[in-house]
């Protein structure tokens, strides 16, 4: 794989943009020396394809360089589900058997009755009993091989029918920026603001707050977060944000 | 307004009817991000030639089996509005409307990495909202950029750009008269990073020398769209970064 290779430190590349800046599709971000590709080798992972001896990118995005690693981070994505994914969904429909959940994705994801349901037989149980149209679940993609549609599963600890607390929506690219590197965005607003705060990688974010105030700030500063994801000094601005609102807490 | 006779495409100092040199483009404004319930979108201006493009998608094709399982289906819908001509233009999809919606599509799929979205479908929309000539180079910039407004990977934009024979001179970019009156009109869609063609298209007779000789023109006249469309793709942003530090 391409990614990998060039995630290893290669000397050989010359990046020509600096970090954090805007770049769009079809922008030059390096230049590889060495023995041109003639193939076009495409790294979705990364928002990176590479022709000749150029390294591009696909989307609009801000660049990041890592270890003479270049990856472009999009400004606007689509969330594509994929295993072990904690997401939170709304119930869309539901057959017999099964309920269909919109987790904000091209994929409409099954949750299967049997996974709710514990001795599940269609002709004593009524799905509608249990979840309903319309009914929010936090739950995890158990299968995904993009041939068929994501399984979501409600099994494992807090898993289930969201039944309190407030679904908070924001778009799928900046739920990285919500967490923050190694969590540091999501440590800050849990201990600030004493939430209890699930984020779903499909761009929900679930939240228990203490009162409604609290929570108004939280929703602000979520919005703070999103608007401003691309910015340095972002996760000191909304810690300052948070203690002009609520006052100095730690 | 109806013209009795030929106008004058071509004065005697080689100015065109509106009077731009043979090698001039019209100016050209486009704006990313101008919808809000679209996934992208984008207006171009081509002149008085406007267009507006939106994308919804990658999302839930239906019916199912029109989907691919190796890619996400590329729809695309070229549509005049019937306010866009001087006549009212039926708002039924014509026999050229389906032909452009066709051969926008393919130049998309030529740069849209589509495997990355299997089973899905990528709508995109494209409406002319006044026609003064190159409406479908105008509409296939529009879907580019309205696509990368997106955040669907794409190897390069895409950018039309027409050229036309007028009395014996290659002229860039032509316009509604041009078009009517000339001898030739040659739609070029180009992904100038790739340096490739992905959409062609010759209403009239060129020779070989002129096809290559419009194609230069075309391919430079490219670069300088490209230019207008990454800087409108910029400002998007910040535009945003400037509108959240007012706050």
């Amino acid at each position: 794989m391409w990614g990998k290779e060039l995630s290893t430190p290669t000397p050989s590349l010359k990046i020509l943009v600096a970090e954090r800046q805007i770049v769009r599709p079809g922008d030059c971000l390096a230049i590889i020396e060495g023995p041109a590709e003639q193939r076009l080798k495409h790294v979705p992972d990364k928002h990176i394809y590479i022709l000749g001896n150029r390294v591009y990118s696909d989307v609009v995005g801000i660049v990041s360089i890592e270890d003479s690693s270049i990856s472009v981070v999009p400004l606007e994505s689509t969330y594509i589900p994929r295993k072990d994914d904690i997401v939170v969904g709304v119930i869309s429909e539901f057959s017999a058997s099964a309920w269909y959940v919109d987790i904000k994705s091209p994929y409409r994801a099954v949750l299967p009755a049997s996974d709710v349901i514990e001795g599940f037989n269609p002709a004593v149980h009524s799905l509608k009993n249990y979840l309903d149209i319309g009914d929010y679940v936090l739950g995890k993609i158990a299968l995904f091989d993009r041939l068929r549609d994501p399984v979501l599963t409600v099994k494992g600890k807090g898993l289930g029918k969201i039944v309190e607390g407030f679904v908070i929506d924001i778009k799928p690219s900046k739920v990285a920026r919500v967490i923050g590197k190694k969590g540091s965005m999501y440590n800050l607003l849990t201990s600030m603001t004493k939430c209890e705060i699930v984020v779903g990688v499909n761009g929900y974010v679930w939240a228990k707050c203490p009162d409604d105030y609290v929570l108004d700030v939280l929703i602000k500063a979520i919005r703070l977060i999103e608007a401003k994801a691309h910015m340095r000094g972002l996760t000191e601005e909304v810690k300052s944000y948070l203690v002009s609102k609520l006052g100095v807490k730690s | 307004m109806t013209i009795s006779s030929k106008p004058v495409l071509i004065s005697e100092d080689k100015k065109r009817v509106d009077g731009r040199k043979p090698d001039e483009m019209r100016p050209v404004r486009i704006a990313v991000g101008v919808l809000k319930n679209a996934n992208g979108s984008a207006l171009v201006e081509y002149g008085d030639t406007k267009v507006l493009a939106a994308v919804y998608g990658p999302r839930e094709a239906l019916p199912k089996y029109m989907t691919s399982p190796t890619r996400a289906t590329l729809r695309v819908r070229y549509h005049m509005t019937s306010f866009s001509t001087s006549e009212r233009k039926s708002p039924a999809p014509s026999r050229r409307e389906i032909e452009l919606s066709k051969v926008i599509r393919e130049a998309l799929e030529a740069i849209v990495f589509s495997s990355l979205f299997p089973r899905t479908g990528i709508d995109v929309f494209i409406e002319v909202l006044q026609a003064d000539g190159g409406t479908r180079t105008a509409g296939l910039t529009a879907a580019s950029l309205a696509l990368a407004d997106a955040g669907i990977p794409l190897k390069d934009l895409a950018i039309g750009v027409a050229v036309g024979k007028v009395n014996g001179v290659l002229v860039l970019d032509i316009n509604e008269l041009e078009d009517e009156y000339g001898e030739a009109d040659m739609p070029v869609g180009i992904a100038p990073n790739l340096g490739e063609i992905v959409l062609f298209q010759l209403n009239g007779v060129l020779t070989r020398e002129e096809v290559k000789i419009g194609l230069d023109m075309a391919f430079k006249a490219a670069e300088s769209i490209y230019k207008t469309a990454k800087e409108a793709l910029y400002n998007k942003y910040i535009k945003l970064v400037e509108e959240v530090k007012s706050q």
